[in-house]
């Protein structure tokens, strides 16, 4: 009982932390042990999922690594899963570009612009982009946004194809890279907003308001009082955003027409696959050493969300003692 | 652009307003730069309703700014900009939203009857079937994966709150289920599947291997959650019990649990709904069938979302009906999700502590 008694004394319950301490102490009653022991095993029964996760997704993907490149329906590993991984990151980053300066703008406009009344109400109106399954995303990304955007595709195509990002010869289906990156904006939208809005809206009243005082335009007050503030949070929402939006399988594997190439050209029909999506579409037809190829590359994707979520964890940790939170 | 030519003028007119533009001149801006728009797309003969809408706005943008910053000054002028700016992002967001809706809304109506309902897709070709089978899976695997994470998400949250007081145990759970949230699904997916081919063999497709993939999705969203809500609970309950003898566990269930109790389960509808659309994972562990299978042990098992993705993606002979299929389905999953959010909100706004 040591373990979970002891750290109890030293926290900001207080004398009361004390007290309790005793009680626990006097009365081992088996009501109170077998629950503690019951959470406790809980939480460590998530350690050893965790672990599970791990050891089977590494064990497996050994075979990949170390069979003779000749056995491997796939050829050399790391050759086939470079496209992926380039693809992955690039969708993903796109989608960035994309999403977070409008999840900011719709987080001020509900925080800071909108009319105090309605601010809940257009809040939950984004949360409902959040609710749609991914699936349905795919099915409108195919539907609805790739012969939208065709067009809006043929014209940068002709008057900004001297940029090496919109040259070569545009897909005929509208099924881009870009398609992709734009249902994963949108998808990542709600996140970012859902984020930022609430951090915005904890932004200090009186920095807003000396801020004002001082004869600074709204736009100002923003600037120097909300966005200082929220950063860490801004920077937590979009990793979370980036997260989700490298993990995201269905949506790319529906709309994104695939090729296996290393290619930075976001209008043309040969598009990088992403790894999620990869694995969606080969694991139904995978066999023997194919499987363990196809898990490594999820092994890759995990590794490459894991550095991204640790990243934001360790900018968030090093600037919150900066923000004015504190 | 006649507006830039009178407006200083009036403005100058009266000293009180001296210096800032009147009410009306956004709008007014507005429709003249949608008009020009059109006249110039359609002597230039690219006239259609995106493009004016498009170069409409960003014309009222440049407009705008310059007009402001010629009567209000730059700094006015930037904070017009940012106005605008944001209020057309979100107008911009309001547009996949609406048409996503719209879409499947009136694609999915065609198909969704009682047959969708009542049928499965066995010895179904073409017309006709609908998608019991995969509602039936879909409520069985989710069922189970909430039945595993919800019990272990919650008493782990407990642990943490309430026990773990930032020793080294609890902090290195809570590191670990923020890994646990980052793991993308189709990787959860595959632990499953990897895990289950070991146990049953290699290929074993079965509703509880899909279960598993989902609980490992969802018990990182219900320890957040139910961290949250424990952590708001004022410690002053928790104190007065404990004046009054009681021990901690039972504190926890009778003090701390039933004052949270409406986030908590708020909490768990949402995260039930986050793993309810998921596709990715089940399509590696659940596998595919067209016929009803309600034994999540033996074979596989279809959910709707896997059923949307099969419909659509390799439809038969003729494709029209595998296609009416999956927006129904999709529609369905929709309407399913939105729901369940619906409810997640009332039970916390209506159930809500009234603490002030």
């Amino acid at each position: 009982m040591s373990t979970t008694t002891q750290p109890s004394t030293g926290t900001a319950g207080g004398g009361s932390g004390d007290d309790h301490h005793e009680i626990i102490h006097s009365s081992k009653r088996f009501g109170e042990r077998l629950f503690t022991q019951l959470t406790k095993g809980s939480g460590i029964g998530i350690l050893v999922i965790l672990a599970a996760v791990a050891t089977f997704l590494v064990g497996l993907s050994i075979p990949a690594l170390t069979a003779d490149v000749k056995d491997l329906p796939y050829g050399n590993f790391w050759s086939y899963v470079a496209p992926f991984a380039f693809g992955t990151v690039w969708a993903a980053a796109l989608a960035m570009v994309m999403a977070v300066p409008v999840s900011l703008g719709i987080a001020l406009f509900i925080s800071h612009y909108a009319p105090k009344r309605m601010a809940q109400t257009l809040g939950y109106i984004i949360d409902l982009l959040a609710a749609v399954p991914s699936v349905v995303f795919g099915l409108w990304g195919i539907n609805t946004l790739a012969p939208a955007v065709r067009p809006l595709f043929l014209w940068l195509n002709e008057n900004l194809g001297w940029i090496p990002l919109f040259s070569g010869a545009v897909s005929g289906t509208g099924r881009t890279v870009l398609t992709a990156a734009i249902v994963l904006a949108v998808m990542v939208l709600p996140i970012i907003t859902a984020i930022t809005r609430e951090v915005f809206l904890q932004t200090p009243r009186l920095h807003e308001e000396a801020s004002l005082a001082l004869g600074a335009t709204k736009w100002e007050m923003i600037r120097q009082a909300v966005i200082p503030f929220g950063m860490p949070g801004i920077i937590s929402a979009s990793m979370l955003g980036l997260g989700r939006a490298l993990g995201e399988t269905m949506a790319v594997a529906m709309v994104l027409s695939p090729d296996d190439v290393i290619n930075f050209r976001v209008l043309t029909s040969q598009n990088p696959n992403t790894i999620a999506s990869n694995i969606a579409l080969s694991f139904p037809e995978a066999y023997g050493l194919g499987v363990n190829q196809l898990i490594a590359t999820g092994l890759v994707l995990f590794i490459i969300t894991l550095a991204v979520n640790m990243t934001a964890r360790w900018v968030i940790a090093r600037r919150s003692e900066f923000s004015g939170a504190n | 652009m006649s507006t830039a030519v009178t407006t200083p003028q009036e403005a100058s007119a009266n000293s009180l307003i001296a210096g800032q533009l009147p009410k009306y001149t956004p709008w007014a801006t507005l429709l003249v730069s949608l008009g020009i728009a059109a006249g110039l797309l359609n002597s230039v003969g690219h006239f259609s309703i995106t493009a004016v809408a498009l170069s409409g706005i960003a014309l009222f943008l440049v407009g705008m700014f310059a007009l402001s910053s010629a009567v209000e000054g730059i700094r006015k002028a930037k904070d017009r900009l940012a106005r605008q700016m944001v209020s057309l992002f979100f107008l911009v967001a309001l547009i996949p939203l609406i048409s996503l809706i719209a879409g499947v809304a009136v694609r999915g109506s065609e198909r969704l009857d009682g047959k969708f309902f009542s049928y499965s897709m066995r010895n179904i070709v073409g017309e006709g079937g609908g998608a019991i089978h995969a509602v039936y899976g879909t409520l069985i695997i989710t069922g189970i994966a909430t039945l595993v994470s919800v019990p272990i998400g919650m008493l782990s949250a407990i642990f943490l709150v309430e026990y773990g007081r930032n020793g080294r145990l609890a902090r290195s759970i809570t590191f670990f289920v923020d890994v646990m949230t980052g793991i993308p699904s189709i990787v959860a997916g595959l632990f499953a599947y990897t895990v289950f081919s070991i146990l049953f063999g290699p290929g074993t497709k079965t509703g509880l291997a899909g279960a598993a993939a989902l609980s490992v999705l969802m018990i990182p969203t219900v320890v957040r959650s139910t961290e949250e809500m424990l952590r708001l609970v004022s410690n002053d309950l928790r104190e007065s019990a404990y004046a009054l003898g009681v021990p901690k566990w039972r504190t926890v269930l009778k003090v701390v649990l039933p004052t949270s109790i409406a986030g908590i389960i708020t909490g768990m509808i949402l995260a039930i709904a986050r793993v309810i659309g998921e596709t990715a994972p089940l399509l590696v562990t659940a596998g595919l069938t067209s016929s009803l299978n309600t034994n999540p042990i033996n074979g596989p098992m279809t959910t709707l979302p896997v059923f949307v993705y099969y419909s659509y993606v390799t439809p038969g002979i003729p494709q029209e009906p595998y296609y009416a299929r999956a927006w129904a389905g999709a529609l369905t999953l929709i309407l399913i999700v939105m729901g369940l959010n619906l409810i997640g909100r009332l039970v916390a706004w209506r159930f809500a502590p009234k603490s002030r």
